[in-house]
């Protein structure tokens, strides 16, 4: 009886409802709190419909920054980011968000508003192919040309966007089709896609042949990725390399899967890894890979990469398995499941003392593997107390030590580079930034996506002149809706990490990368109403610091209690370099270390740059 | 390189074919010939497809293929455990008197006249990739003036 009535009644109600306003309500049911994005023509009315929603929604400055922001709240939530964006430029502007996602692998559903289905093919105004251009940065997308479509669309596309490795689905929605008639009638629950169906469960007999090569190896080492953190398997990974005593390197989308203080955590291994990471997996006989692409940020030259080691993939994508690196053993399934299914293994096989070799290798990984390291490239590792920068992101690093909730977000460059190897992290899902793309301007965006998930955690974004001038924009957000995101940016009036490559490998030849000493962030901050101050620092980074640390922990200080919005500008020389570095093309081996800068001043040199 | 024959059954639906073709044009692979209709369940279309690759990039190419939500199945056919057929119309410069020799010569090669002009001659032809081959060659002395192929359509064998 009562279902009847109900039924009446959604069907009364349903056909008085737009395809608009059906989809927000498939939102709202879809478990969705927050959207992201900006209004337009040819989204009006799905924006019409939002207005009268419980969803909440943040109004970005420009699509891209909207799309940053729902990957920083997917990132520290787990949940899908959803954006909306209209037709035309407010389409094309979300690709680079899109790329972003996809290449880290981040759940997002993006709906496009699109000319309406008369008009496409046109060239009418703010008109874009935008399902085509996104063909190779999406996992799926749709054009809905008939509204009956939509709701099934929608409920594909969440479903797509989280399950198996996750990745950004779009939903291009003409303006007619918006307007149309269309029922909502409620929730269907999970939809079946006859072609997707990924797999979760390891196979069982390549689950026992990986518990014989563990057991078999002597120096095992477990390499985690992205994969860990999607798939929930931190704690399983903790599991694994406590009851084998296996060391850990952790990628940089990896960080906080095992705590920064775990005595078997050994760092972030690559080009710009480690040299304790890199030497650790160059001696490897077998590598634990879990959830990664074996990414050449990771690997160096692959022919070289951990050259003594069988590799065993655990992945739930098997296009990776393979693909950069030769595979021993691939596992394909959820890094979850199947460490489960391993541990279950060890249990049934009673593995799980210490095993001597095991723990000896432990032993030389933390003493001296890195001597023996740092002797064959036949440099000086980098002194441990880090250049100017790292010493400040140390200091850093002690104050956030001492706060709960702190989730952090870098820009891309050497500041990303200096924070993800100074900045300890504990925990998945609290450390931001972008791995795959390399996006410069994803940092404040990302933070203020991290904050909106997370109101009561300390969102810091760590970044650089050049990437946060890349979506300074956004500052209004953040102003707009008080969210107390602390930025600590690190100045060096170039395009540093480009830079760097021009000073080591192109005779200092500084081909437009160095910026004026613009703009007055003072003045930008007080512009969007953020709180400022500075830390000005002087000299060569090779003539060591010129701040006390006590007037670098007040600054730092002041930035991380600030009630609101705040930007602590950070000058440093533009001569610090990230290291070390490995060679470009070069195994993880050819490390370069510099110790002292070989320009003294990076203003004067051999720049060229705009008239 | 090698060539390989994919036979793909993919959803039959608009952008479908863009979303194999490309990516198959994004990792640097050239597609040499390719035929696609719907299959016995309309909601499905047969995509043949040939290209040329080394192994490994070949695997790389259909794990990502596979990965498309719009793609249900990918096979890669071998010569020995498939037939395959190509359908081919060559328009050959005939005078009268040449006709009579070029018919005969497409009937021995399994061919039929499919259009006969004042100075020309279609003939049609199905049959493997080699066998169309043969013909050309044969026809060629005449001169080709036109060809249109459908590209490689193939099945996997039946076990018996």
């Amino acid at each position: 009886m009562t279902n009847v009535t109900q039924a009446d009644t959604a069907q009364k109600n349903a056909a008085q409802t737009t395809a608009a306003q059906a989809l927000v309500k498939a939102l709202e049911d879809l478990g969705v709190r927050q959207v992201f994005g900006i209004p337009g023509v040819q989204n009006i009315d799905i924006y019409d419909a939002l207005y009268a929603s419980s969803i909440k929604h943040v109004l970005a400055r420009h699509e891209q920054g909207a799309v940053h922001m729902a990957d920083g709240y997917a990132r520290a939530t787990g949940h899908v980011g959803v954006v909306f964006a209209t037709s035309g430029p407010g389409a094309t502007n979300t690709v680079t968000g899109i790329a972003t996602a996809y290449m880290d692998s981040v759940p997002l559903v993006v709906i496009t508003g699109q000319v309406s289905t008369t008009a496409i093919g046109t060239d009418a105004f703010q008109e874009a192919d935008i399902t085509t251009i996104t063909l190779p940065i999406t996992k799926h997308s749709y054009l809905i040309k008939d509204a009956a479509e939509l709701l099934l669309a929608l409920r594909e596309a969440f479903y797509l966007a989280r399950s198996g490795r996750p990745g950004p689905v779009l939903i291009d929605v003409p303006g007619n089709v918006a307007t149309s008639p269309l029922c909502y009638s409620g929730s269907k629950g999970e939809p079946r896609l006859a072609s997707y169906r990924p797999t979760i469960k390891g196979n069982a007999r390549q689950v026992r042949a990986a518990a014989d090569l563990l057991t078999q190896s002597q120096r095992p080492v477990i390499l985690a990725g992205g994969g860990v953190v999607s798939s929930g398997a931190a704690e399983q990974l903790v599991h694994l390399a406590e009851r084998l005593n296996i060391p850990v390197v952790t990628t940089m989308l990896a960080k906080g899967v095992m705590p920064a203080a775990h005595p078997l955590f050994i760092g972030q291994p690559g080009v710009y890894g480690a040299v304790r990471a890199n030497a650790v997996l160059q001696h490897a006989d077998l590598l634990i890979a879990l959830g990664t692409r074996f990414s050449e940020r990771v690997t160096g030259a692959a022919a070289s990469f951990a050259p003594g080691a069988k590799v065993l993939h655990i992945d739930i994508d098997p296009a990776e398995i393979g693909k950069n690196i030769r595979v021993d053993l691939p596992l394909v399934g959820d890094v979850a499941t199947v460490l489960n299914a391993l541990l279950a293994e060890f249990d049934k096989r009673g593995v799980g003392d210490v095993p001597a070799h095991v723990d000896s290798n432990v032993q030389s990984v933390s003493g001296s593997l890195f001597e023996i390291l740092a002797n064959e490239v036949g440099e000086k590792p980098p002194a441990p107390t880090g250049s100017y920068p790292e010493q400040i992101l140390d200091i850093l690093d002690e104050l956030l030590a001492k706060r709960d909730e702190v989730i952090i977000t870098t820009d891309v460059g050497q500041h990303q580079l200096w924070a993800s190897h100074r900045l300890n992290v504990s925990r998945p899902r609290r450390f931001i930034t972008s791995g795959g793309l390399g996006t410069m301007g994803f940092g404040l965006p990302a933070a203020i996506g991290a904050q909106v998930a997370q109101p009561r955690a300390m969102v810091i974004c760590v970044s650089g002149d050049g990437s946060f001038q890349m979506n300074l924009q956004e500052m209004a957000v953040a102003a707009v809706h008080k969210l107390p995101i602390k930025v600590a940016l690190f100045d060096n009036r170039s395009h540093g990490l480009v830079r760097q490559w021009q000073e080591l490998f192109l005779d200092g030849r500084f081909a437009h990368t160095l910026l004026n000493p613009l703009p007055d962030y003072r003045a930008l901050a007080h512009a969007y109403g953020w709180a400022f101050r500075s830390l000005r620092t002087t000299g060569a980074a090779a003539s060591g610091p010129t701040l006390s640390k006590r007037s670098v922990q007040q600054q730092l200080a002041w930035l991380l209690n600030a009630a609101g919005p705040a930007l602590l500008h950070i000058s440093i020389p533009t001569e610090c370099l990230a290291e070390p570095m490995v060679t470009p093309g070069g195994s993880l081996t050819d490390v370069i270390a510099r110790s002292a800068p070989t320009q003294p001043s990076g203003e004067s040199g051999k720049e060229r740059a705009h008239a | 390189m090698p060539e390989h024959t994919f036979s793909i059954l993919v959803d039959n639906k608009p952008g479908v074919l863009t979303r194999v073709t490309g990516l198959i044009a994004r990792r640097g692979y050239n597609i040499e010939s390719l035929a696609v209709d719907t299959t016995e369940d309309p909601r499905v279309s047969r995509v043949t497809l040939v290209t040329s690759a080394e192994d490994v990039p070949i695997e790389q190419i259909k794990k990502q293929l596979n990965k498309l939500i719009n793609v249900h199945k990918i096979v890669e056919l071998t010569a020995a455990d498939s037939v395959d057929r190509e359908l081919v119309l060559f328009k050959v410069k005939a005078t009268v008197d040449q006709r009579p020799e070029l018919i005969q010569l497409a009937e021995m090669m399994g061919g039929s006249i499919a259009d006969v002009g004042t100075d020309t001659l279609t003939i049609e032809a199905t049959g493997s990739h080699e066998a169309i081959g043969a013909l050309e060659d044969l026809l060629r002395p005449y001169g080709i003036a036109e060809t249109a192929r459908t590209g490689k359509i193939a099945l996997a064998r039946s076990r018996s």
